[in-house]
């Protein structure tokens, strides 16, 4: 009767988290933002995301299908990358935009460097930046639909609020409300800095990221803004550019990317400073108002740097002997 | 100031619930006792009797082969069949001695001493000749233990109450029904230390048991309980020694390095036995249990019973199990033969009717480092198992992979259920083999 016992080595226990489920609740902690840029933009938003979440899962079981590999649609993550793309994307965006996109960031970033775990930069990132690169004038164009225009601040002018920051412009209360709720104009999903905190804090809560690269990210550049900005310590000015362009998107939801972020612990303190560094470099001094995907996708390649450098001391190692 | 603890570590589904209100039931054995050679670390053991021989319950029946080594005893009174491989709970075939029990349970006859009249070197020798070893699972032989080069220089005898292994409670009633025993071991192994200290450490999980023990030690002023946070490895030798004295030591060091003793409270309750006593080890307490049992216990068990004795003795299995493992979940040894004898080292019989670790599939790491957050030994696992997979000694070697101790902790927590112990255990035995070349 006991031909069937089953045998492996220790341990013979398994945490219930799984892969799959930390995938989901990342795409739950992007909801609020999601529902957010949908109401706020409106149906071409809409619409976006879903051509930007369909393009990647089928991409990623397209190719893996040809390739005989694995099918591993279901574990979410090609889902994660969609939605991330597509709350990078301008609203009023053409659809071919995020097909285009989908399929770089799947096909090229993440499967041809080897699938989940291998990729060297954030897929959704390195898409973006493709995009932007190819498509200057579609993807830089911020202007909403007319139904948009109801309640998003300054609709007229194509610009961000922090393009006008950059040219000049004076900040007052309610623009900084407004910054912080998200009804300004800006890619889908990092209008609303609340909607991005409530989702940041609940991926915190629920033990899926740590505070180590968003806080050392946010910090180090509020550091270097207040030196280097211009602005000096003015809390007006220091406020609008944390809730300002995609630093609580990409603090929150892209910087924290397991695969494209680093494996040791003062590592990823290294890792948040230098984000906080290079956007402050791109904001400040280099022509365009954001520095954001930059920063963390030329960061992504310096993980392996970090990494190297940033072993930790193993338990007891050094020890001296007690006399 | 929080509770004792270390850095790391893991909080896996304790399961002590199904066995922990189960009073400690001596066990009579039934059928053929088995007695493996080697039932701890060391040279195996030199058989001095043969077939045919009669033994009395508490007879050396086979010597010890070297300094690091330990005498066996019979548990049983009877006749010896002979001398055979069989299978043990570490799953390769050792030689045995057979003894047929004659149901008559005679015991040759004990010379218990005062501790207090003994010098260390008649302590030392009690111990060794008991048999004693470390019950905590590794087997070391606990003469050699105590005599560390220096003996002055220790400063804490700890007296490892942790049983951080989930589903064991055989600690947890051995200090619960007899926390002096616990006290009186420790007594005898403070006698051999003058500047030494004695702590006995438990985990938070079991406040009952230290309050037992404190009382028993009342009046004792070398004698202090350390209660330590819940948290698997606790009991590990090296947290341990961190968490209740605040050293540290690395692989390749021994707690004596850190002027400490670490001894299980099974050990110290032997020790007892055996230099107070006069009773060599031939008893143990184990814990049989799991979803698949039908009655969960806690045995008193004579060495060499067979496990299928104490499964039956335990209702049997409710359903057939998918796993059973000799040991807690996360260091115990899998077995596929339930016919395999108790040892020094076995502390519980754990029954599992489904099994987790073969319905999951491994999936690719996404770095995600929780398995760096739980390590205790500080070291990189995700790394490591690629390293090992890859067969990189080098880099191995230079990212501490000596320093793993084989927890499991990291397995235990990777999302996409890689099995990280098991490729770091087997390099670092590649490795270790090469250094001792």
């Amino acid at each position: 009767m006991m031909e069937k016992l089953r045998v492996s080595s220790n341990p013979h226990d398994r945490s219930r988290m799984t892969t799959n489920q930390i995938m989901l609740m990342v795409v739950i902690a992007l909801l609020p933002t999601t529902v957010f840029g949908i109401f706020n933009f409106g149906l071409n938003a809409f619409l976006l995301i879903v051509i930007s979440i369909a393009t990647c899962v089928l991409t990623e079981g397209i190719y893996e299908k040809l390739m005989h590999k694995k099918l591993t649609v279901k574990d979410f993550s090609a889902v994660v990358t969609g939605l991330l793309l597509a709350l990078n994307l301008p609203p009023e965006a053409p659809w071919w935009i995020p097909i285009l996109g989908g399929v770089f960031a799947i096909l090229i970033v993440k499967q041809l460097f080897g699938g989940l775990g291998q990729n060297i930069m954030n897929p959704a990132l390195a898409a973006r930046c493709f995009l932007l690169l190819s498509f200057t004038g579609i993807m830089t164009d911020f202007s909403v639909s007319s139904y948009a225009q109801k309640h998003v601040a300054d609709a007229v002018s194509s610009a961000t609020r922090l393009a006008d920051i950059k040219a000049g412009a004076e900040i007052d209360g309610t623009m900084l409300l407004d910054m912080f709720v998200g009804n300004i104009k800006g890619t889908i999903g990092e209008t609303s800095a609340i909607a991005l905190l409530i989702g940041g804090i609940f991926l915190v809560a629920m033990k899926v990221i740590s505070l180590r690269i968003p806080l050392t990210y946010i910090a180090s550049f509020a550091i270097f803004y207040m030196i280097f900005g211009g602005h000096g310590a003015d809390p007006m000015y220091l406020a609008a550019e944390l809730c300002g362009g995609g630093l609580m998107l990409g603090a929150w939801f892209m910087a924290t990317d397991y695969v494209t972020a680093p494996l040791t612990r003062s590592g990823q303190i290294v890792y948040g400073v230098i984000l906080g560094i290079l956007t402050g470099i791109f904001r400040v001094f280099g022509g365009s108002t954001e520095g954001v995907s930059y920063a963390i996708i030329f960061s992504n390649l310096l993980v392996p740097l970090i990494e190297r450098v940033t072993v930790p001391k193993a338990f007891g190692k050094g020890g001296k002997r007690h006399e | 100031m929080g509770l004792l603890t270390f850095k790391g570590g893991i909080h896996p589904y304790d399961g002590k619930a199904l066995s922990k209100d189960k009073p400690v039931r001596r066990l009579l054995p039934k059928g053929q006792l088995v007695y493996p050679l080697s039932q701890h670390i060391g040279a195996p053991a030199k058989p001095v009797v043969k077939k045919g021989d009669h033994v009395l319950a508490g007879q050396v029946i086979a010597e010890a082969g070297g300094f690091v080594s330990a005498p066996i005893h019979a548990s049983v009174s009877g006749t010896v069949k002979g001398i055979e491989d069989r299978l043990t709970n570490v799953g390769n075939m050792t030689s045995c001695i057979i003894v047929e029990n004659d149901g008559a349970y005679e015991s040759v006859e004990f010379h218990p001493a005062e501790p207090e009249k003994l010098s260390k070197e008649e302590i030392l020798a009690r111990i060794r000749e008991g048999g004693v070893v470390g019950m905590g699972g590794a087997g070391f032989p606990t003469h050699v233990k105590l005599a560390p080069k220096e003996p002055d220089k220790i400063d804490y005898v700890l007296v490892n109450g942790a049983e951080c292994e989930p589903y064991l409670t055989s600690d947890y009633r051995r200090m619960l029904e007899e926390p002096e025993l616990i006290v009186g071991g420790l007594k005898v192994m403070l006698r051999l230390f003058d500047n030494a200290k004695g702590y006995i450490c438990v985990e938070d999980n079991k406040p009952d048991c230290a309050e037992k023990l404190r009382q028993a030690c009342q009046g004792e002023d070398r004698i202090e309980v350390k209660v330590l946070k819940t948290k698997y490895p606790q009991g590990a030798e090296r947290m341990m020694i961190y968490a209740a004295t605040g050293r540290k030591i690395n692989s390749s060091m021994l707690p004596a390095d850190a002027g400490c003793v670490v001894d299980n409270v099974d050990t110290v309750a032997a020790v007892y036995k055996a230099v107070v006593l006069g009773e060599p080890l031939m008893h143990r307490t184990v814990t049989v249990t799991g979803d698949a049992i039908r009655d969960p216990q806690n045995f008193c068990v004579c060495t060499g019973t067979n496990y299928a004795e104490l499964i039956d003795e335990a209702g049997g299995f409710v359903t057939e199990p998918q796993k059973v493992v000799s040991g807690g979940p996360l260091m115990g040894f899998a077995l596929y033969d339930l016919n395999i004898p108790v040892t020094k080292t076995s502390s519980a019989v754990l029954c599992m009717k489904e099994d987790i670790v073969s319905s999951s599939e491994p999936t690719a790491c996404i770095n995600c480092g929780r398995c760096v957050d739980v390590c205790p030994g500080r070291v990189l696992p995700a790394k490591l198992a690629v390293f090992a997979e890859h067969h990189d000694e080098e880099n191995f070697l230079k990212y501490n992979g000596l320093e793993c101790c084989e927890c499991g902790c990291c397995s235990y927590i990777c999302p996409a259920r890689r099995p990280l112990t098991q490729a770091i255990k087997s390099m670092r035995k590649i490795a270790l083999a090469h250094r001792k070349k």
